[in-house]
């Protein structure tokens, strides 16, 4: 019986080319039927592979796939009844587009006049009706995306798997894309996982996302989720911007501790299992950093020096020195009053606790 | 053409070479002499090259080529001759003369024979030709390994057709040539005859019903190489060669391979001057000092090809690498003339390309 | 002073640009154009005969082609000949009338001499006493084919078509038709050939284009060898493999596969043909296919087997069709070198080894009928251009990829 909550599954799953250096490292991940799940990270995080996994042009080195219930190790790519959609669109080039969406129907031995509607119908759905007799050459990058998108499905798949599909395209292609993609899937209802290395992309089409780094998951979660709660130091700093504070723990008391961070101590959030005297980085979103705040207002109040200033219409965009910092940012509202500063300012800013998450401390990983 | 237009010509050539069209140079001249490359090209070299450099101090550019007559017309048709003195199949040679490519011989080019007799006495009959003069007399033989006959040995033209006492394959040139005067001699039309039978419809026809009763056994050869190969490696029994090839596998490889002298069918080898030549003075210089008895003799005990002088036959003694005794392996030793056929090249150069044809639709069948 | 509107200098550049292919244009005109030109022109344009006998062929336009010419014919015949002996042009003469008609050579000759030293009473009596086969009409008509300028014979031949006296097109004698079988087995051999080196290469292409790239660059180097050995080597090679007590039978006797006495003829047989030629073109196809094979990208057959292709259906409905240029290029390159070869089939090819190529070498070299040589040489010239045009339709020249 598939478990809806289970309908693609990874359970330990590790791999390795080299026997030694680790590609992806003890996978645990499950996806939900209907879900649009993204495994995002930099490159050479291991995303792509797991997909290639999963589709089957690679075989785990260690561990379990399950699809649907069921393991799927030992059938090859075409018996997973898995669409997948390649980075370069993979459209075959000796084809016409017709003959390219008819080709996953006529290897199942559909027979043409079934074939002709449901070719008709996957080029409806990706708003590409008449263009059958087109060669893929002739035709835009957009379009040959979407002929990929259509190909992927044509032959009913419930399970979609994407590879950077739009990697190749110009960003407002691209926007106007992710919309198309999130439409279809939704009104498919197919799952769909998706790999790419834009957090953006990510953001605006995932249910839920996977943050890959070094081979490993860091977190899953929505896209709220992540960017409101990052459970580690590399996914504060993959999704938005954020400022670090490199201290060590002094005290803790419940959920709350207390971090020595140069001269200040700054209250925070524990968000990682940490005792009192381990190194931490504190996380703090420089929106939500106030400026010049009335005093006694929050708990961590520092003085700054205003270093720099971008006028970024809705916004500006403050950089200041705080606590031997040089690029400590905080982000103002442009609403009225908010106040002169200009650079050489010494300014008052401060947050609360809750805004300011202690993360574990990964001071040599630098983000893309 | 008369004696005085090939002076008008040498005198135009003269011209052209003093206008600096010649590839002479020096005082005593140069020549292009062109041979077959390999044990012919070394005999005659050590033969008749050395020695005539050395008497007249003309050099002499060597260069090989493989037959035929492609080359020679390319020159004379583009006037761009640097080709003297060819060593020529007769079936070029006359071939060469009827299509101009070649110089007259002068009558009165020859000296005459060791025991003094006049030069048309003293070469074989139809040696001389109008362009060519002749050289060497080389035979296609039939030749075996002794190891692939135990018991009887093949001793005749006769067995080399007879499947029955002497089975295993056979190896013949892949040309009409001499094969259809084997068919016919094996099929008993004295040597005198053959050429008058194959003249006539009926004759030809024979001459093929005789090469269809072995024709399924026979590997065709092309080089003169392949023979001694391939009676050496037992890819077939019995092979028709040229005796210089076997005497040659004989006496620098110790073969033990066997001459069958029987209906051997000899042809001859002239020199040619090509046609235009600015070095024509020089070039019959060298025929008529390569043309001496003494000189042809030489050559013959380089290598076994007889002279085509009968005077020069006496003066060949040894091989003068190995001091074998050259007489029993020249074609033209009277123990070997029991049944020996002249080639006749003048009926050949009308009736090959016909019989080519013929031939080669034969062999395609 | 404003620059006029430039419209010179591009023009000028374009010039400029043009004369640098000159020498190129120049090399191809003289190196191949011409000569081929001329060789083609040979086929159908012979005026020796027509240049030395006018006079005769003028009159024997009037003839019958039936019975003996009137004395006039004759004279005019002993006329010519005797200035052609002077010429040194009667044994040329006789050449070509005997490519009419065999043993015409030496006719012409002897009447050549006949007119020129012993004048009978007529000049009938003086050609006659010369040979008799003056007194023969067939003699004259030879010679007035023989004096066409402008002709098609050597075409006839080369399609083993004569004309019969009466001047229609027949077909020659079944044991004198050669050129026509020689070519569609040509034809045949080249198209094994072929088909042997693209079973062999395509394989080879598609490891070398998947290997790494160092172990890829080693793979060419292998592929190259034999071109770095004469193909005289090579062929002998293969003769010392495979005759009947050569490296491959004497294996197969030590393992007791074959007995001693059954041993296999793989040599002067079609099979060595094959094999040789196979060997020695074999680079001309693996080249162009490993060219096209490495820009396949491997991602379009992981998309097949994603769209539930297995690897029969992924091969030849997406990687063969990719490969199509390659694989057509390849096949064209060797069908073509393998119809001029006839060294190697010649040499180990046995009684099946004579191809068309061997009767153009022979009419080149041994016969001098260089006139049939460039009529053989021009059917050639259109089999394969007719080649070309179907490989056009089908494929697409455009599409052509030679590595």
């Amino acid at each position: 019986m598939p478990d809806d909550a289970n309908y693609v599954e990874f359970k330990g799953v590790s791999k390795t080319y080299d026997g030694v250096t680790p590609v992806v490292d003890g996978l645990d991940l499950q996806v939900e039927k209907g879900e649009f799940l993204t495994l995002l990270g930099p490159s050479g995080s291991g995303k792509t592979t797991c997909l290639m996994m999963l589709a089957g042009f690679e075989a785990p080195t260690a561990g379990s796939i399950r699809v649907r219930g069921r393991p799927i190790g030992d059938l090859p790519p075409r018996k997973r009844g898995i669409g997948m959609v390649f980075q370069n669109y993979a459209l075959f080039p000796h084809l016409t587009v017709g003959q390219n969406l008819s080709f996953p129907l006529e290897v199942r031995g559909v027979d043409p006049e079934h074939t002709r509607n449901r070719v008709a119908r996957a080029l409806g759905l990706v708003r590409l009706e008449g263009y059958e007799n087109r060669k893929t050459t002739q035709l835009s990058g957009g379009q040959q995306q979407r002929v990929a998108i259509a190909r992927a499905l044509v032959f009913e798949p419930d399970l979609v798997l994407m590879d950077e599909p739009l990697g190749a395209l110009d960003r407002r292609l691209r926007e106007e894309m992710q919309y198309e993609i999130r439409r279809i899937q939704r009104t498919l209802g197919i799952t769909c996982i998706y790999v790419t290395h834009d957090q953006q992309e990510a953001m605006v089409l995932s249910d839920r996302v996977a943050v890959f780094h070094d081979g490993r998951l860091q977190q899953i979660a929505s896209p709220e989720g992540l960017y409101e709660e990052p459970m580690r130091n590399f996914v504060a700093r993959f999704i938005g911007e954020n400022n670090r504070l490199p201290g060590r723990i002094e005290s803790i008391d419940g959920a709350v501790c207390d971090v020595r961070v140069g001269e200040a101590l700054i209250q925070a959030l524990r968000v990682v299992p940490a005792e009192v005297g381990d190194e931490t980085t504190l996380s703090i979103r420089p929106e939500r950093v106030k400026l010049a705040p009335e005093p006694g207002l929050y708990h961590n109040e520092f003085e700054a020096e205003v270093l720099d200033l971008t006028f970024l219409g809705d916004h500006l965009r403050v950089v200041v020195r705080l606590l031997g910092n040089d690029d400590f940012v905080v982000k103002i509202p442009n609403i009225v009053g908010h106040g002169a500063v200009i650079p050489g300012d010494r300014v008052r800013i401060g947050w609360t606790p809750t805004d300011c998450r202690a993360l574990d401390h990964e001071p040599e990983a630098a983000p893309p | 053409m008369s004696a005085s237009g090939l002076r008008r010509r040498g005198a135009a050539l003269a011209l052209l070479a003093a206008l600096g069209c010649s590839s002479g140079d020096g005082d005593a001249g140069s020549l292009t002499a062109v041979s077959w490359g390999g044990a012919m090209a070394r005999a005659v070299n050590k033969a008749q090259y050395e020695p005539f450099e050395a008497a007249t101090g003309v050099t002499i550019a060597r260069e090989d080529y493989n037959g035929g007559l492609a080359e020679i017309r390319t020159q004379v048709d583009t006037g761009n001759v640097h080709w003297d003195v060819v060593d020529l199949e007769t079936f070029d040679s006359l071939r060469g003369c009827d299509e101009g490519l070649l110089e007259l011989m002068p009558d009165d080019l020859l000296g005459p024979g060791a025991d003094g007799s006049a030069p048309a006495e003293d070469f074989w009959p139809g040696t001389i030709t109008d362009c060519g003069i002749g050289r060497i007399f080389y035979s296609t033989v039939l030749a075996y390994h002794p190891d692939r006959f135990p018991g009887e040995t093949p001793a005749t033209l006769g067995d080399f057709f007879d499947l029955e006492r002497f089975p295993g394959r056979r190896g013949m040139r892949r040309s009409p040539l001499v094969n259809l005067e084997f068919a016919l001699m094996a099929d008993g039309v004295a040597p005198e005859e053959v050429y008058a039978v194959l003249d006539t419809d009926a004759g030809m026809e024979r001459a093929f019903r005789k090469l269809d009763t072995i024709r399924d056994f026979v590997v065709w050869w092309e080089a003169g190489a392949q023979p001694p190969q391939m009676l050496a490696d037992a890819e077939v029994v019995l092979s028709t060669a040229y005796n210089g090839r076997i005497f040659n596998a004989q006496v620098a490889e110790n073969q033990p391979f066997v001459i069958i002298w029987d209906g051997q069918v000899l042809d001859f080898g002239q020199y040619g001057i090509v046609a235009g030549t600015p070095n024509l003075e020089v070039a019959l210089d060298f025929v008529r000092f390569a043309s001496t008895p003494e000189s042809m003799a030489r050559v013959s005990a380089e290598i076994a090809y007889s002279p085509v002088r009968r005077s020069a036959l006496p003066l060949v003694t040894t091989h003068r690498e190995t001091g074998v005794a050259m007489a029993p392996h020249l074609p033209t030793s009277p123990e070997n003339m029991g049944r020996a056929l002249v080639s006749d090249t003048r009926w050949w150069s009308e009736h090959l390309d016909e019989v080519n044809e013929r031939f080669s639709a034969w062999l395609a069948r | 002073m404003t620059e006029p509107r430039s419209v010179g200098p591009p023009a000028r550049a374009r010039l400029r640009a043009a004369g640098l292919t000159l020498p190129l244009v120049a090399f191809v005109g003289f190196s191949f154009l011409f000569p081929l030109g001329t060789m083609l022109s040979r086929s159908v344009y012979d005026p020796l005969v027509a240049d030395a006998l006018p006079e005769t062929l003028a009159l024997l336009e009037e003839w019958d082609g039936e019975t003996l010419p009137g004395e006039p014919v004759f004279a005019a015949a002993a006329r010519e000949l005797e200035t052609a002996l002077g010429d040194r042009l009667a044994g040329r003469l006789g050449g070509r009338v005997n490519r009419v008609a065999s043993g015409m050579r030496s006719v012409i000759v002897r009447g050549a001499r006949a007119a020129a030293e012993a004048p009978a009473a007529t000049a009938r009596e003086t050609l006659i006493a010369g040979d008799p086969a003056w007194g023969d009409p067939a003699t004259w008509r030879a010679i007035r084919t023989a004096g066409e300028r402008f002709t098609v014979r050597h075409y006839l031949r080369a399609l083993d078509l004569d004309r019969d006296a009466g001047g229609s097109v027949v077909r020659q004698p079944e044991e004198l038709r050669i050129y026509v079988p020689l070519l569609l087995r040509t034809l045949m051999v080249s198209g094994a050939v072929t088909l042997l080196c693209l079973l062999l290469g395509y394989p080879i292409a598609h490891l070398i284009a998947n290997a790494p790239p160092r172990r890829a660059r080693w793979l060419i180097l292998l592929v190259l060898v034999p071109f770095w050995t004469s193909l005289l080597v090579r062929t002998t090679a293969w003769i010392v493999l495979l005759q009947t007590h050569g490296v491959v039978n004497s294996l197969l006797v030590a393992l007791g596969i074959v007995a001693d006495d059954g041993r296999i003829a793989m040599i002067y047989n079609m099979t060595g043909t094959l094999v040789a030629m196979t060997h020695v073109l074999l680079p001309f196809m693996v080249l162009p296919l490993y060219s096209v094979m490495r820009t396949i990208p491997p991602h379009f057959m992981r998309a097949a087997s994603s769209l539930g292709a297995n690897r029969r259906q992924s091969f030849f409905r997406v990687y063969w069709p990719l490969t199509l240029p390659g694989t057509a290029a390849g096949s064209l390159l060797v069908f073509i070198l393998a119809i001029g070869y006839y060294i190697t089939p010649a040499l180990v090819g046995g009684s099946s080894g004579q191809l068309f190529s061997n009767m153009i070498a022979f009419h080149m070299q041994t016969s001098l009928n260089w006139g049939l040589a460039a009529a053989l040489g021009g059917i050639l010239f259109v089999a394969v251009g007719a080649l070309y045009v179907v490989y056009d339709r089908l494929v697409g020249a455009s599409s052509l990829r030679l590595g």
